[in-house]
């Protein structure tokens, strides 16, 4: 029952996010999108994966959009499509997408072999694989993020040969 | 209890959304967020499988998802610092407007 719910509002919330015409309003969905998924999470036994998807998706990538949104607003009027003149293709690969999906998952024997086991996964077992197994992917995420922030900032940044 | 397959369920469709979102509107910030939910959606999946599946000891799928997370995450910052200087340039975020290079 509470998963009907959880998944129900992240529909929603995803829906939402995408047909709204205001962009803040999108963005508001999106962080009830992500919310809802943070709650599949915990729902999975991931708590640790739960808590850093709301800190990361709806601490500080929310904030970032609303940002951009912010920055980049222009004074024209919100008059004229928002969608794009060819939606009823888009719409129709999209939704032709989930039919394969839906149908892939349904005629798949993937329902009678997983099995359920309860594990119970400590925030400190998580800890200690990143430590000795996964010390390389860790180390390799840290450089490639620290690489993606410095590019950003360089590509953000005002350029200031052009004002001479 | 619920079934696996109804989170994949729920995955396929948020991914399906999020690509219609990617593809139908104009606004590049829209197409980014589009792009995030389908980052999601495949999360979802990674939990999913790893929660049901064989091995969960193994803590794969819970450390593929963070790592993903964590792409995302670069992802999103270059994607918006990137909008962030096209609209410097063309004074506006509607991608049927972005129509040259070196403009």
């Amino acid at each position: 029952m509470s998963f009907a719910i959880i998944a129900v509002v992240t529909v929603a919330g995803a829906l939402a996010a995408i047909t709204l015409r205001n962009l803040v309003h999108c963005v508001l969905a999106l962080v009830l999108a992500f919310a809802g998924l943070a709650g599949l999470y915990l729902q999975l036994g991931a708590q640790f994966v739960g808590f850093a998807q709301i800190l990361i998706y709806v601490g500080a990538v929310a904030i970032l959009v609303v940002f951009a949104i912010l920055l980049t607003r222009s004074h024209e009027p919100l008059a004229g499509l928002a969608v794009s003149p060819r939606w009823i293709t888009s719409s129709l690969v999209a939704a032709a997408v989930f039919v394969i999906l839906a149908w892939s998952i349904r005629s798949s024997r993937i329902a009678e072999l997983l099995t359920p086991p309860h594990p119970e996964i400590t925030v400190r077992q998580i800890g200690e694989a990143l430590m000795s197994q996964f010390v390389l992917p860790l180390e390799v995420i840290g450089l490639l993020l620290t690489a993606a922030l410095v590019g950003a900032v360089t590509i953000a940044m005002r350029e200031q040969r052009r004002e001479k | 209890m619920t079934a696996p397959v109804n989170y994949l369920f729920v995955s396929a469709i948020i991914f399906a959304i999020g690509l219609a979102g990617a593809l139908v509107r104009r606004n590049a910030i829209l197409v980014l967020v589009g792009i995030e939910l389908m980052l999601n959606a495949a999360n979802l999946n990674f939990i999913a499988f790893w929660r049901y599946g064989p091995h969960p000891e193994a803590l794969t799928g819970v450390l593929f998802a963070l790592f993903s997370i964590g792409v995302a995450a670069a992802e999103a910052a270059v994607g918006l610092a990137l909008i962030i200087a096209v609209h410097r340039h063309f004074k506006t975020t509607n991608l049927d407007r972005i129509d040259s290079m070196r403009g």
